[in-house]
């Protein structure tokens, strides 16, 4: 089992701090990542090894926690505990502070570009996810300011081809958006967690979204429309006692004890999952092959201990290159993986 | 190289190679060492002064041949205490920095002596938050003070 995942490599990303996260450029050829000396560096290739093109240091003045590149990889957002946000530019090389988005009250905990490149989310230690928008001009304007959940917002992302949001919170419960009438709201409510909901991915068909948590689970979470198959038919009162079906999303899998701390990070691709632990490890979990859609069962077919020398907090498959994966920790350190399926799958 | 063994030279404590298993681990005073003279953030006693702290506070489970699981458990001066949170930001950081092995910490307030314990838990073992406040430099001013080692 442990053969399915081999080490290519290791950079001292973030020497002397930690490494938060890292962020694949959509034609998978660059790697950001972030840490706690502030700064973003910009990985690529060279020959075999991988090597690093760029330093952004000037853009914030405490831990940048993520980065986010746009859909069309000319853009970088940083999400950092300074309270902002920043976007660069990227002309070759060199990236360019263009805007600096500034409005949360404390931390910001992680930025997502949706997938038309018009709108971007961020969200905060002040419990609130904006919604901004962005014009021809590089311009950005906030337009919604979301205040549902109860607590601090560890992470927010898009859908990979709707415009509904998912954010998950220390509060436990992930919590899903869209746009009604010209308003962005809460539409859905995830609880099942039983601790801050670290992360979430959505699964490339957007059928599915995964959150893992600090109480140690996956769950796997399935939206289901008004009108599906299953026969659940959900209701929601409005003002003049009509009624409007609503979409609900059930908890069609958990994967409980398989990590033994909390878990940082999950990645998806079709059918696997790749998760980041606080117990050193990386973990890669397949769907196995007959199982019903509804009640997936999903098996353990790589856990790596010791990937890194501390906390695991990212791990990202390369949108392009199957197989290859990313991770970074607290030891500073970012790896590269190359996952190779078992025989028989 | 890693941050521990940096704060280990200064805090004058013995390096160990990775290959020796801590045997002083099991051993409960050793770890009280490193915690007893933690100030408190307000009055002028340590935390083992104020019976914060004792020898019974910390429970070590080994993980693997390499790496310890370190529990503490703290007991704030009164059960409405304010300052309960920033003990336990204290107790973190002097232990990450001082323990000279590889561990994973948890740090808790004993069970039924605070009104607000599981709330105040979930914060001290955030490692986000613990980051986060300790880069607010008037809170990271005061943590300093409390964990200075004595002359």
């Amino acid at each position: 089992m442990k053969d399915s995942l081999v080490l290519l490599g290791r950079v001292p990303a973030h020497p002397d701090s930690r490494c938060w996260f890292l962020a694949w450029n959509p034609a998978g050829t660059l790697l950001a990542s972030c840490g706690g000396d502030r700064r973003i560096r910009i990985w690529g290739t060279e020959g075999d090894s991988w090597i690093c093109k760029s330093v952004l240091s000037e853009g914030h003045q405490r831990t940048v926690r993520k980065v986010a590149w746009s859909p069309c990889g000319n853009y970088l957002a940083s999400a950092s505990f300074d309270a902002t946000t920043c976007i660069w530019k990227k002309n070759q090389d060199d990236f360019e502070c263009v805007t600096t988005l500034e409005g949360h009250e404390n931390e910001v905990k992680s930025v997502a570009w949706a997938p038309s490149g018009n709108l971007l989310a961020t969200c905060s230690r002040d419990k609130s996810v904006w919604v901004w928008e962005v014009d021809e001009e590089d311009e950005y304007e906030c337009v919604s300011v979301l205040n549902s959940h109860t607590q601090d917002v560890k992470h927010v992302v898009w859908h990979p081809s709707q415009e509904l949001l998912a954010s998950a919170s220390y509060d436990d419960t992930v919590k899903l958006y869209r746009e009604e009438e010209d308003d962005w709201v809460c539409c859905a409510t995830l609880e099942g967690h039983e601790s801050t909901v670290w992360s979430l991915a959505f699964d490339p068909s957007g059928q599915r979204l995964a959150s893992c948590s600090d109480d140690r689970t996956v769950r796997i979470w399935r939206q289901y429309l008004p009108g599906n198959e299953q026969g659940e038919v959900h209701y929601l009162s409005c003002r003049g006692g009509m009624q409007r079906l609503l979409t609900q999303w059930k908890c069609i899998c958990t994967l409980s004890g398989f990590h033994s701390r909390t878990i940082y990070d999950i990645a998806c691709l079709t059918g696997a999952l790749a998760t980041a632990c606080g117990d050193d490890a990386i973990r890669v979990f397949q769907e196995d092959p007959n199982s019903d859609p509804q009640q997936p069962t999903f098996s353990l077919t790589a856990h790596l201990h010791q990937a890194h020398s501390q906390d695991v907090n990212c791990v990202a498959w390369n949108p392009k290159e199957p197989g290859l994966l990313a991770s970074c920790s607290d030891d500073g350190e970012v790896a590269f993986w190359k996952y190779q399926r078992p025989e028989g799958l | 190289m890693r941050r521990g063994s940096h704060y280990v030279a200064e805090a004058g404590l013995e390096l160990l190679s990775s290959s020796d298993p801590p045997a002083f681990a099991s051993q409960s005073g050793w770890f009280t060492d490193l915690i007893r003279t933690i100030r408190d953030p307000e009055k002028p006693n340590t935390l083992e002064e104020l019976e914060v702290v004792s020898e019974s506070c910390v429970e070590v489970q080994e993980i693997n041949e390499e790496e310890y699981l370190v529990i503490i458990r703290f007991t704030p001066t009164v059960p409405h205490c304010s300052l309960a949170t920033l003990i336990g930001l204290c107790l973190r950081v002097k232990l990450q920095r001082c323990l000279p092995f590889k561990h994973k910490l948890e740090i808790y307030i004993s069970e039924g002596t605070h009104s607000t314990e599981e709330d105040i838990n979930k914060q001290i073992n955030d490692k986000e938050r613990v980051a986060a406040a300790m880069e607010n430099p008037n809170l990271r001013e005061i943590v300093e003070q409390c964990v200075l080692e004595p002359d």
